[in-house]
């Protein structure tokens, strides 16, 4: 095949639909590669968001074929198997223009979920010893390497259905701060996640799991902050 | 008080699944033995009429579905009906208690 | 496919679907199932006829289809408890297809017993 058939969402916040670009196909082609040809021969005011293009910085966030994706990991190859590809913003966010989403809600859920983590030491004290094989560190590590990059929020039928829901991201930063011996701020961070806005809202669908582009499981980390709620709420602490 | 509110009913919804995943064992192998028994009305009110496990059963049976038919459908009315705040709630409490009494006299009418 | 479908064609969503219909459904059949029973309990006669309705195939294609709902409720429920309170593992995402695997065997169970 020597072009692929790309439709692209072209629009902001009052609406939009799709044009139709030819992109020549080339050997390891990456989505993201598809989106920069576009912007830089056919079309120049084309709006995207990108910055590492190597699966770090989690900024170039898409909805490819239907699916959100990272595109600067997803191989055209991967996704596209009769020549068509379909671009479109990351769903579940306001639209700023063409292929951005406006990220500020979803960066807002991680503050509202406690996402910072609250020391109890200072500098004159020791370091705190965390034994890398302990099981709460072994349940960070599993969590630990979310980009930001939107993809579960995006993927998650109950941010759609209930948009105050804080969402996976949110929720599993949140528990890698839970799982974290050194941090002070657990019982408020709880009462921050809990709740018909927080981790009891989810019905354990598994998309966030299943698109995460870096093999987290959101999921289980939200079952840990529904258990560890539903205890605190027993024990009359929540 | 909506996170501890939300907490409890997650754990009441859990505990209540966790005991009608064994009543409804127990439900459908008494019902398959029933119907290959060929047993008639009589021979059924026979063993049930008086007895007080039977009654145990079936009425922690019926509270348990009472605590998990209104919670999930708590989640179904807000979620694709877009029904939330106090009036679902206490259109929740008033199917609970029908459900509750329809299954209280179904249980007495085969016990007394 | 559909996109908005696309994104959903897994097989956690799958079985989210199968246990929210058919928790609707059992949560709209309990009525009628205990206001049925409660009529006809109160005595050996009228106990005995609903009994000979309960024979008709048509009905027990019905109480087939119910059983079929509550298996799948019943392996589904089970499956999200695992999911919720066993520790995470890599094989909870084949949780699904046990999950129906149960059901339907339950349900198959349940044609051959009557």
């Amino acid at each position: 095949m020597t072009t692929l058939q790309v439709r692209v969402w072209r629009g902001g916040p009052q609406g939009g639909d799709y044009r139709a670009y030819e992109v020549p196909r080339q050997a390891s082609q990456s989505v993201l590669d598809v989106v920069t040809y576009i912007q830089r021969t056919l079309d120049p005011t084309l709006a995207y968001r990108f910055a590492c293009r190597v699966g770090m910085c989690g900024s170039c966030a898409m909805t490819v074929n239907g699916v959100a994706r990272w595109t600067c990991r997803t191989h055209v190859d991967q996704v596209c198997a009769d020549g068509r590809l379909e671009l479109a913003p990351l769903a579940n966010l306001p639209v700023i223009r063409d292929l951005v989403a406006d990220m500020r809600e979803f960066f807002d859920k991680w503050a509202r979920a406690r996402g910072r983590f609250a020391g109890r030491r200072t500098r004159h004290d020791d370091f705190e010893r965390v034994a890398p094989d302990s099981e709460p560190r072994r349940q960070v590590d599993a969590a630990i390497e979310c980009i930001g990059c939107g993809v579960c929020y995006s993927s998650c039928d109950v941010v759609a259905w209930n948009p105050d829901y804080l969402g996976p991201a949110a929720l599993n930063r949140a528990w890698t701060l839970q799982r974290d011996v050194r941090d002070a701020a657990q019982a408020e961070r709880l009462r921050a996640v809990a709740g018909d806005a927080g981790c009891h809202a989810c019905h354990t669908h598994l998309s966030c799991t299943e698109r995460c582009p870096k093999h987290i499981s959101p999921t289980a980390g939200i079952a840990g902050l529904k258990r560890a709620a539903a205890a605190a709420a027993l024990k009359g602490e929540l | 008080m909506s996170a501890r509110r939300e907490a409890l009913l997650w754990a009441a919804q859990r505990a209540s699944a966790a005991m009608l995943a064994l009543c409804v064992v127990v439900h459908l192998a008494t019902m398959i033995y029933a119907a290959h028994a060929g047993l008639g009305a009589a021979q059924i009110l026979e063993r049930t009429r008086g007895n007080v496990v039977w009654l145990g059963f079936y009425s922690v049976f019926l509270l348990a579905v009472v605590v998990h038919v209104p919670i999930g459908l708590r989640a179904v009315l807000s979620e694709w009906l877009g029904w939330r705040g106090a009036s679902r709630d206490a259109f929740l409490a008033a199917f609970a208690a029908g459900l509750g009494w329809l299954g209280a006299r179904a249980i007495l009418g085969v016990f007394l | 496919m559909n996109p908005v479908r696309r994104a959903r064609n897994h097989p956690g969503y799958w079985a989210f679907l199968v246990h929210r219909v058919s928790g609707i459904l059992l949560a709209l059949y309990l009525p009628a199932h205990f206001w049925a029973l409660g009529l006809a309990l109160h005595d050996a006669a009228r106990l005995d006829a609903f009994l000979r309705w309960t024979d008709q195939p048509l009905v027990r294609f019905g109480e087939w289809g119910l059983v079929l709902l509550l298996a799948a409720h019943f392996s589904g429920g089970l499956r999200l408890l695992a999911l919720e309170f066993l520790p995470w593992r890599e094989w909870h995402k084949s949780l699904a297809a046990v999950a129906a695997g149960v059901s339907l065997a339950l349900a198959l169970a349940f044609a051959l017993a009557l």
